[in-house]
């Protein structure tokens, strides 16, 4: 009985990281998950809207919620970004029934509504329950065991926590559990549950790529080989950014950046085609020689 | 139980490095890691430095960072950290000099604060204006009651990712008192757009990347980053929108309305506009991008059921703007 879900890909994924939904599309179904697209989705506001116009960002948001409803299916997220501010959307919309009303007055103009009925999950979180690790351990092909890995949860995904309610903000785990379930090991470091800058970047670019660089120097200190990160805005001041943080903290960091679903994809032998790696700044060419020379040994053996 | 307490120790004077020392307790049910640390310095050692008072998270002397996170030493139990870490490590406050130990300086959080000129202003004697109301309604004190909550004890300072790299940014408690006064109806107009017109500078509200850190921390329910975020809407409503971070907000919402989604080829465009030397800035990245397939395409069609979305913002603007 496979689990399925709305997936609202949101616009980094279908924008300037395609990778992600790629990657998304190439693994779901080895661990599975059946999704149906939410196309006619709008962005969720990512906090920008909300900074302007709370109640339109919760409209939006429960336009959304209100086609995965009418399939009578839970939202499956793929950003840290879209799931925190859902997330928190969702939940005022369930507990202020004043809101709901509000909303609902002005998406019925168009007959839409929505009941509340909704459940908004990230990824991360389907695959650590729902899936399980066991299911996730019983699809490793390729154990990431020759790499030191950073997690890099990003904000949204773990703040505030009383709007989201999956991992300890103080403490997360999921991220390193799924390191360790494709056999990788996970590096402790400061900057693991901090701030990427990219809400800034545009217009504050010194501090958001020092905020970036910080970052990944420490996990680059710690040894890490790569860094993974749930959320593709994230990936986006981590990865196009790179070279200029670097310059920022007077550090060479080539450090390769994997979107969750990638590395879920690499360890369970998913080619490095189908999960759009040639699309990142900074190469992975150093991960993709390993898995790929393991893949090798296994079709020889 | 008996306890292992890692304590930071650093006496600037003397120490190259702040360095860990180990401390053994026997703790109770119910200890706070306050109680620990007065333990442990009236038992076992007396140059232990920490700075505290009403031991009821009151007076906002004792933050520091417990297992990682900011905290009031008073509040926090030594049972719960245990069960939420595995053990019990105290550091001082982050991103504030160190005076000795755990007290840290907190000059530079006071002087922020001051900065925002945190009392009310006066209309001028021969002002024609219409005079501003003498006293508040409780629906507007409940506004600012949050704020108003602060106990000045820097766990939101210290906690704050943006002022880890920038120290000179206002940071989230200033800029959360500053919207008090914003939200006052006491406050002469003209006097909250010179506040305004003061805070979009650099280091002002536009420097916050929105990390929620110090929502999570503030142990008073404060919020100050939703307060930030009250005082940026304030700048956009006052006209102050010619800042980066104002054009940001305005673009999206733009994009968001026309297309249905943010297309991050335009976004560089609404966020910068025509500054030449700005574009030239970004445009070697944008380059990279294209060749990585990674620039989505400018001119694609809005999504499905766009007429929706747009109902959505006319229906909301009309409801909050009656003209």
């Amino acid at each position: 009985m496979p689990l399925r879900y709305a997936l609202y890909p949101g616009c980094a994924a279908k924008g300037a990281t395609p990778e992600l939904h790629q990657s998304t599309m190439a693994v779901i179904g080895r661990l599975g998950i059946e999704v149906v697209e939410l196309a006619a989705a709008s962005c969720c506001g990512a906090g920008v809207v909300g900074e302007a116009d709370p109640e339109a960002a919760l409209a939006l948001n429960a336009r959304t919620f209100a086609q995965a409803e009418q399939l009578g299916l839970d939202v499956m997220t793929i950003c840290g970004t879209c799931q925190g501010v859902m997330g928190a959307a969702n939940k005022r919309l369930k507990q202020e029934p004043a809101v709901l009303e509000r909303v609902n007055r002005v998406l019925e103009r168009d007959g839409m509504a929505y009941r509340g009925t909704v459940q908004v999950k990230h990824l991360l979180w389907i695959v650590v329950k729902e899936v399980g690790l066991q299911r996730l351990a019983e699809q490793v092909r390729v154990p990431m065991d020759e790499f030191r890995i950073a997690p890099f949860y990003g904000c949204y995904i773990l703040r505030p926590s009383w709007d989201l309610g999956f991992d300890d903000p103080e403490n997360p785990t999921s991220l390193e559990k799924v390191i360790r379930t494709v056999k990788g090991e996970p590096v402790a470091y400061a900057g693991r549950t901090k701030c990427c800058g990219f809400p800034i970047i545009l217009e504050k670019e010194a501090i958001a790529i020092t905020m970036a660089g910080t970052n990944m120097k420490d996990a680059k200190d710690e040894g890490a080989d790569f860094m993974v990160t749930p959320c593709p805005l994230c990936h986006m001041s981590l990865d196009i950014y790179q070279e200029r943080a670097g310059k920022a903290v007077h550090a060479n960091l080539s450090l390769p950046i994997l979107h969750l679903p990638q590395l879920l994809g690499l360890a369970m032998g998913v080619p490095p085609k189908d999960l759009g790696l040639s699309r990142h700044l900074v190469p992975v060419d150093s991960i993709i020689r390993v898995t790929e020379q393991r893949r090798t040994q296994q079709r020889l053996a | 139980m008996r306890l292992t307490f890692t304590l930071t120790r650093f006496h600037p004077e003397r120490d190259a490095h702040p360095r860990d020392e180990d401390y053994r307790l026997e703790v109770n049910r119910g200890m706070t890691v306050l109680d620990a640390l007065i333990r442990i310095k009236n038992e076992q050692d007396g140059t232990l430095s920490l700075r505290y008072s009403c031991r009821s998270a009151i007076c906002g002397s004792c933050a520091m960072k417990i297992n990682g996170t900011e905290k009031l030493a008073c509040r926090t139990s030594i049972r719960k950290e245990l069960e939420r870490h595995g053990q019990i490590r105290v550091a001082p406050l982050g991103n504030l000099p160190v005076i000795k130990d755990l007290a840290v300086d907190m000059s530079s959080f006071w002087s922020k604060i001051k900065d925002v000129t945190p009392w009310l202003s006066r209309p001028a004697h021969n002002s024609t204006v219409q005079p501003s109301p003498q006293s508040t309604s409780p629906q507007d004190s409940d506004q600012f009651h949050n704020v108003d909550a602060c106990i000045m004890c820097g766990a939101c300072v210290a906690a704050c990712t943006s002022h880890e790299v920038s120290r000179d940014f206002a940071g989230p408690a200033a800029l959360a008192k500053a919207d008090r006064f914003i939200a006052d109806p006491r406050e002469p107009q003209a006097a909250k757009r010179a506040r305004l017109v003061q805070l979009e500078q650099p280091h002002g509200i536009w420097d916050c990347t929105r990390c929620n850190f110090c929502v999570e921390v503030c142990p008073k329910d404060v919020k100050p980053m939703e307060a930030i975020i009250r005082l940026r809407r304030a700048a956009i409503e006052a006209g102050l929108t010619s800042t980066g971070g104002a054009r940001h907000i305005t673009g999206f919402v733009e994009l968001v309305q026309k297309e249905g989604r943010l297309n991050e080829a335009l976004m560089p465009l609404k966020v910068i506009g025509l500054n030449l030397g700005r574009l030239l800035h970004v445009l070697p990245l944008g380059i990279r991008m294209l060749l990585k397939g990674k620039v989505p395409n400018p001119l694609a069609p809005p999504i499905a059921g766009i007429a929706q979305v747009r109902t959505i913002f006319t229906q909301l603007r009309q409801r909050t703007k009656p003209s």
